[in-house]
């Protein structure tokens, strides 16, 4: 006899280890996300309205209106989004994930996953690159070209690419990155490596020109973070199946829209639980100081939820000239994660821990036990909307947000007379 | 053994709790090590309490 709780986490552990994200294929949002319609704008983290909206969030939404042809000034979007005739909504509704801002529009290409285990799928748009960006709240006419370029030249080439190639197991791919040096949040470098050298020659045997071909071959080995946007949605197509879990106390989801932190539990459904989102402990790029910071945003912990990006940062010692530290905390950190974590990964194992399997199923009741919070690693954006990344560094999220999601669980408990006297 | 003559050899300490008994010793260069260690929940009671009725959930 186990109790209702260890049989649902026994559930939602089976469900991690079991997944088996896989990319099929490209499309345009618009088109294939579910329940993505003309007026509606996605963004990373809990619900949030323009009005409380960071910097940042603002920032892609104004590049995304511009992108979009509904505004062609920053002032002009920034009344279009003020307006009421956009509505938002969290990636995370809509089986999506999206870095930093996250901001996804109708136009916008993305890739699409299926977790072939369990028939469920993810998207995400294509990264685009480091510095002024929209992920980041940059929304200058570079920004816009270059999405322009993504649209009409990068999106084609992959998509035929990918038809020609046909389902690439990224969960594999992913396990080789992180004996290679990648913890797969802000060290994707060896995972790029894997992807180009898997598509280079179906990119070669697409039907466009040569200058299109090495144009796309040299924007993803320009860009490191090209498969952040590729383990991201292979970590949500993997854990969206543990939110109809029921009694399950394993986290399922954390994200930031910039301006509040949000978890959601197997046990809970879709419900979040939010707090105001902390101020990230970094490394910042010549200029700029944490006065300059926003607060945490972005979608991109989805892979510490699954166990990888901080929580495994033991494999990736390159990655502290990035977000700071040394060699020596990364190996603490990954060890420290244990503490509040279920089961150890069967796919992702982390060499400097004589191949331990990296720390994966949070759990809300060890996290309040232990009173030992999740590690994240992240980038930093400027706190204004327009000016992009300033950084990057280590952040944890509120305490707050398992307490308030502890409190509940025992309520349902407590509700449905599960509870013995 | 008795505490007189324990304190006549060489100390090797390990400390729980306050981290100033680690940090004066240290400085007096005792070998001493700090035990990374909090109470349950940060001793807060209502996530105490919370724990303790979440352990009480009933058998499948």
């Amino acid at each position: 006899m186990i109790d209702i709780i260890e049989k649902a986490n026994k559930e939602a552990l089976e469900i991690i280890q079991n997944g088996q994200p896989t990319l099929i294929g490209l499309g345009v949002a618009g088109e294939v996300i579910p329940g993505m319609e003309k007026d509606l704008f996605l963004h990373a983290g809990p619900p949030i309205t323009w009005e409380k909206m960071s910097g940042p969030l603002r920032g892609g939404v104004m590049a995304g209106l511009i992108y979009e042809g509904l505004a062609s000034t920053p002032e002009e979007a920034a009344e279009y989004a003020a307006s009421g005739k956009l509505r938002f909504e969290p990636c995370h509704h809509h089986d999506a994930v999206g870095p930093m801002a996250g901001i996804v529009t109708p136009r916008m290409p993305v890739w699409i996953l299926e977790n072939t285990a369990y028939g469920n799928r993810a998207y995400c748009t294509l990264n685009e690159g480091l510095g002024k960006v929209l992920r980041m709240g940059a929304y200058g006419p570079e920004v816009i070209k270059h999405l322009q370029w993504m649209e009409s030249v990068l999106y084609p080439v992959l998509k035929e690419t990918i038809e020609i190639h046909g389902p690439i197991d990224l969960k594999t791919m992913i396990a080789q990155a992180v004996q290679m040096g990648d913890e797969a949040h802000n060290r994707n470098k060896a995972a790029t490596s894997l992807l180009i050298r898997e598509i280079a020659p179906s990119i070669l045997k697409t039907s466009f020109s040569n200058e299109d071909k090495i144009a796309v071959l040299e924007f993803l080995n320009s860009n490191d973070h090209t498969f952040l946007n590729l383990s991201m949605p292979a970590a949500k197509a993997t854990l969206e199946p543990v939110g109809k879990v029921k009694h399950s106390t394993i986290v399922y989801t954390m994200a930031r829209n910039g301006t509040e932190f949000g978890i959601r539990v197997g046990g809970l459904g879709n419900r979040w639980f939010t707090a105001p989102a902390e101020i990230i402990d970094g490394l910042f790029f010549p200029g700029f100081t944490k006065e300059d910071a926003n607060p945490d945003v972005g979608d991109s912990c989805i892979t510490e939820t699954l166990g990888l990006g901080g929580f495994s940062m033991a494999t990736a010692p390159a990655i502290v000239q990035f977000v700071g530290g040394t060699p020596k905390d990364a190996v603490r950190y990954t060890t420290s994660m244990y503490e509040i974590t279920t089961e150890e990964s069967k796919a992702y194992k982390l060499p400097p821990l004589n191949f331990r399997g990296s720390p994966t199923g949070i759990d809300i009741r060890k996290v309040i036990e232990t009173q030992v919070l999740p590690i994240i690693n992240t980038g930093i954006a400027h706190k204004d909307p327009g000016v992009g990344q300033v950084g990057a560094g280590i952040v944890r999220p509120p305490m707050a947000c398992f307490e308030q999601a502890l409190e509940a669980f025992v309520n349902l408990l407590e509700d449905e007379g599960l509870l013995e006297d | 053994m008795s505490v007189n003559d324990l304190f006549k050899q060489e100390l090797k300490v390990v400390n729980l709790g306050l981290k100033s008994f680690y940090s004066d010793l240290k400085s007096q260069g005792v070998a001493t090590v700090q035990v990374n260690w909090k109470p349950k929940a940060g001793g807060k009671k209502n996530m105490l309490n919370l724990l303790s009725k979440i352990n009480k959930v009933k058998q499948s």
